[in-house]
């Protein structure tokens, strides 16, 4: 008899996952073999905006290894195909047809033209360079304020704007709060800045690849994918083929951070390719290819107004975004700047709020969700303003917050954005991060250095963030035009020995969710952590999903796993009666066990599923069968939040910045697996600590993305960061029956505004109110020289952030 | 051209093209696809191995220059159903997520822990700087080989000495 008394939820549990991926016993897509496999190539377009004179594939045809080779016209005549976009956020957006392969026009540089079909892959890449394309350039439009331009050329010329949508949200005008126009013209104090969020890459380790067999009754697609269930119906959808024909599987998937949250022109290619040859088919992308096929994140101009009283209170928020598209729509890609339009307003009690974006297409690899999608840009922007605003008033950063946040008492806080916040206790948060940062001695000491005159200053920047979760709310996304709902499926299989198969539609690529869901049911039906097995990422096995993004999994998928795990019990409730003899209101249940209350007769979990499976003697009309299944669609988001404390030494003689320490203390309400929350933490403050010191996508003028390798883009290395000391608050979610919030995102989003914020704050004294992304040794100099904002292209250059290189031992 | 390579303890005799990358040579006729391709620029690490026990980004060695040579890969370095001090350090400190720069990261560790058998935190990020990790910030990496490195040390115990001293006997051969 087992059974499990100490609660599994709360312990840091080590991972089921590791097993097979610190052995090397991994099935990423790339990996996979099939009898009569053979491999894609795609030539991919070096210019950024061109026509397409001619193809010439005679000469690849006949090299060696070669089976075929198709361009846009072989594989789609009719031109009748476009990848789909599952977020048109208003009804008169701007949607341009983007092919699988471009046939007529290029859009940017990287969009495939041809692809080559070879035994091998080496002999399919070797045989992209015997075909010959012949291009007429067109000009390239880049940069948001002059796509928009009078006059400027077109991305598409059929659209005949370079504008994709705008879309509003003024507080007035929903009843929300107040009007922020009249905040302006009234306010003692009104603050204008502009802001600059640069693109970047996600750069998931895993390259993308899919692998499509055509073989079997079902088409059977393996693709290095966040979003399984969803690729099935949109491949479905996009290529017109039956739904119950296609089965898609994510085996292990390396990372994803939105990245791989697409559905690929690669993938539709492949499916294409392997019905018209009847041969299984794999694709898999080089790094330099992720770079510019990929989809980068983030791309925006933020012109943001704060209007506040001379004591601090805030009054009015003004948001002005121009938002960057790239070429084409992603998935998702023109609603990630307006989910930033909920947060804002972030944790402050802002009367009047407005917020505009203006979505705008340039010759650019296309944007679309990367870890936080919107939240992190909104952050940035409101954390900021909030550093400048005490700045104009002589007030402390953390006190002006103070003075605006919702107080912890005042929850549930709907916000001037209309959102439902129902917990949070940013008091305690902030209390705790402060001890353990010892900001005043910090405080003290920056003083010090800043009379002293050291050559390396001492700054302090704050971020006091909340994020929305969970999503979402299928309604919610109803009501902003997304194609989708929100919900989550969960199934919960009992087997006859008494063995549990967890089946969840969440898909993970790195997250752990086989050891927390694992967690979560063995404190539900109370059976060891060990008898449970989670199954996921295979439509077949896992039929029905919304898949893992936006910090859903857990706050969705597994509250669909804990009802599925109710149903479980009451299945089995009316069969303990039936084979104690007694009454179902006679029985409880705890830790595996149902028991008659008030005698020692009980029956395990394990003995009723063999009584199930053998249905010699259950109760009339009841099935053999405890298999329940379940779905849950969340009443609202969950909103995690957290004070993150960086202290940055910056050397005013060099401009290099050094983070001397980082302190963050999240509140992401009930902790299933402490070590895996943890974890999450580490990773979103690394690539929020990048976004603010190492990372930018940079095109030249002609289009051509110049940080298109890892030797280029500045990916931190162990070297480049520092330890971080992360803590906890718990305050319990009150909209979900685990109290969960979410925990992907926070670092990400929380992140990049206190690391500015603290290298700002050690050279306000030069004059300095702000430097671009990536602050980079030479934009902090310069910045620190000319006394101003280094604003423009100084610096821009990749690998201006020095990070890995060594200059004086090379790259190991 | 016609190579020998001992990988994992299994002479393995193929004809190669000269161009053929060592990498490549693993993941595509040895049949050993736990080292993986992260990177095409011997950036990111992920394709990390053991060539006559001294770490190599297997990306930039071509495979006919391993010909007579040993090759570890992550799929060699349990004993006897034992995994490797570093391989229980990662999986007790929770040093992955994905697990897709792992391999490579758990090669190189060793190979660290073998010029420097007690490193400090500096000495373990500056050591791992060739190997890129996206998911976990690499707080916990450090702290896992740091982890290894007690585990591993002199009156450890039997196992840790033996698997110590395999590694130190590997990396030897080196003759530096």
């Amino acid at each position: 008899m087992t059974s499990t008394i100490e609660p599994e939820v709360g312990k840091s549990r080590r991972r089921k996952e590791d097993e097979r991926l610190i052995t090397g016993r991994t099935r990423w897509t790339d990996n996979l073999t099939l009898p009569g496999m053979l491999h894609l190539a795609v030539l991919r377009s070096p210019f950024a905006h061109a026509e397409i004179v001619s193809i010439d594939v005679t000469e690849a045809k006949s090299a060696p290894g070669v089976v075929a080779v198709f361009t846009g016209k072989d594989l789609d005549p009719e031109s009748a195909i476009g990848m789909p976009c599952a977020w048109p956020i208003t009804p008169d957006m701007k949607s341009p047809r983007r092919p699988i392969l471009a046939s007529d026009t290029v859009n940017f540089a990287g969009e495939g033209v041809a692809v080559v079909v070879a035994r091998t892959s080496a002999e399919a890449h070797d045989a992209l360079e015997a075909i010959d394309v012949e291009y007429d350039e067109l000009p390239v439009v880049l940069g948001l304020e002059n796509a928009l331009a009078e006059g400027a050329p077109l991305v598409h010329e059929d659209l005949g704007t370079n504008q994709n949508a705008v879309w509003v949200f003024d507080s007035a005008d929903a009843g929300t709060g107040s009007s922020v126009e009249d905040a302006i013209s009234h306010s003692e104090v009104v603050l204008k800045r502009r802001f600059r969020q640069q693109r970047l890459v996600p750069a998931f380790m895993e390259p993308r690849a899919c692998v499509v067999d055509p073989t079997g009754s079902q088409l059977v697609m393996w693709s290095a994918t966040q979003v399984p269930h969803i690729l099935k119906t949109m491949t479905a959808a996009t290529l017109g083929l039956p739904e119950h024909k296609v089965r898609v599987i994510a085996p292990d998937v390396g990372g994803g951070f939105g990245g791989k949250i697409a559905v690929l022109p690669e993938e539709m290619m492949a499916t294409l390719v392997a019905q018209r040859l009847g041969k299984p088919v794999k694709w898999t992308e080089s790094r330099s290819e992720t770079m510019v096929a990929a989809h980068h994140g983030r791309d925006q101009i933020q012109d943001l107004t704060i209007t506040a009283d001379r004591d601090g209170t805030v009054t009015g928020l003004k948001v002005e975004l121009l938002a960057d598209m790239g070429a084409y729509l992603g998935l998702v890609g023109p609603g990630v700047p307006i989910l930033g339009a909920f947060m804002f307003n972030a944790i402050y009690k802002f009367p009047a709020y407005h917020f505009v974006c203006t979505n705008v297409f340039t010759n650019t690899t296309l944007t679309d969700a990367y870890r936080g999608a919107g939240r992190p840009e909104a952050t940035f922007g409101i954390e900021r303003m909030m550093d400048e605003l005490a700045v104009e008033l002589g007030m402390d950063p953390m006190e002006i917050r103070e003075k605006n946040w919702i107080r912890h008492e005042e929850f549930p806080f709907t916000t001037v954005a209309g959102l439902t916040y129902d917990s949070g206790d940013y008091e305690a948060a902030t209390a705790k991060a402060k001890e353990l940062f010892d900001y005043d001695g910090l405080r003290r000491e920056q003083k010090e250095r800043r009379e002293s005159g050291d050559p390396v200053q001492l700054g302090i920047g704050i971020s006091t963030f909340t994020e929305m979760c969970g999503l979402a709310p299928s309604r919610v996304l109803g009501s902003l035009d997304y194609a989708a709902g929100g919900w989550e499926h969960a199934e919960i299989r009992v087997l006859p020995t008494g063995k549990i198969e967890v089946i969840t539609g969440a898909s993970a690529h790195g997250q752990g969710h086989e050891t927390a869901w694992s967690q979560i049911v063995a404190d539900k039906l109370g059976v060891p952590f060990e008898d449970i097995e989670v199954i996921h990422g295979d439509t077949q096995s896992s039929h029905k999903g919304m898949d893992t993004y936006g910090s859903r999994s857990l706050v969705v998928g597994g509250i669909a796993v804990v009802k599925a795990a109710d149903k479980v019990l009451a299945k089995a409730k009316p069969i303990a009666a039936h084979l104690m003899e007694c009454s179902e209101d006679d029985l409880e249940f705890s830790a595996g066990e149902f028991s008659v209350k008030g005698t020692e007769v009980s029956t395990s979990i394990q003995d009723i599923a063999w009584a199930v499976f053998s249905a010699h003697n259950l109760p009339d009309g009841v099935e053999p069968s405890l298999d329940s299944s379940d779905t849950f669609d969340p009443e609202n988001f969950s909103f995690p939040h957290g004070t993150h404390l960086c202290a940055a030494e910056v050397d005013t003689e060099t401009g290099r910045v050094r983070l001397r320490s980082y302190v963050c203390v999240d509140d992401v309400g009930v902790a299933v697996n402490p070590l895996i929350v943890e974890g999450q933490v580490h990773g979103g403050l690394a690539q929020g600590i990048a976004q603010a010191l190492f990372e930018e996508a940079v095109h030249d003028e002609g289009g051509t993305l110049t940080t298109g390798t890892f030797a280029d883009y500045l990916l931190p290395s162990a070297a480049d960061l520092p330890s971080f000391t992360t803590d906890r608050t718990e305050t319990p979610s009150t909209t979900n029956p685990l109290g969960v919030k979410g925990v992907g995102e926070a670092g990400t989003i929380a992140s990049t505004p206190a690391v500015v914020n603290a290298v700002i704050d050690a050279v306000r004294h030069f004059g300095v109110d702000d430097i671009e992304m990536p602050l980079t040794p030479m934009r902090v100099w310069h910045a620190i020289q000319h006394g101003s904002a280094a604003a423009g292209g100084l610096g821009s250059e990749a690998g201006g952030g020095l990070g890995s290189i060594d200059a004086t031992g090379g790259v190991q | 051209m016609r190579i020998t390579v001992t990988v994992d303890g299994i002479p393995c005799t193929d004809d190669v093209e000269p161009r053929t990358l060592l990498v490549h040579h693993l993941r595509e006729r040895v049949g050993k696809v736990g080292t993986v391709v992260g990177c095409d620029t011997s950036n990111c690490g992920a394709c990390t191995v053991h060539l006559d026990g001294h770490s190599v980004k297997s990306c930039s060695v071509l495979a006919v220059q391993a010909d007579g040579c040993e090759v570890t890969t992550i799929e060699g370095l349990a004993r006897d159903g034992e995994l490797h001090p570093v391989q229980k350090a990662f999986h007790e400190n929770h040093a992955l997520q994905c697990g897709f720069c792992t391999p490579g990261m758990i090669m190189q560790s060793i190979d660290l822990l073998a010029d420097d058998p007690d490193p400090d935190e500096q000495a373990v990020r500056e050591g791992l700087e060739g190997n890129l990790c996206r998911c976990t910030g690499y707080q916990n990496i450090v702290r896992a080989v740091r982890d290894a490195a007690h585990r591993m040390r002199p009156g450890a115990g039997p196992e840790a000495e033996r698997l110590a001293s395999d590694t130190a006997s590997r990396v030897g051969a080196r003759g530096e």
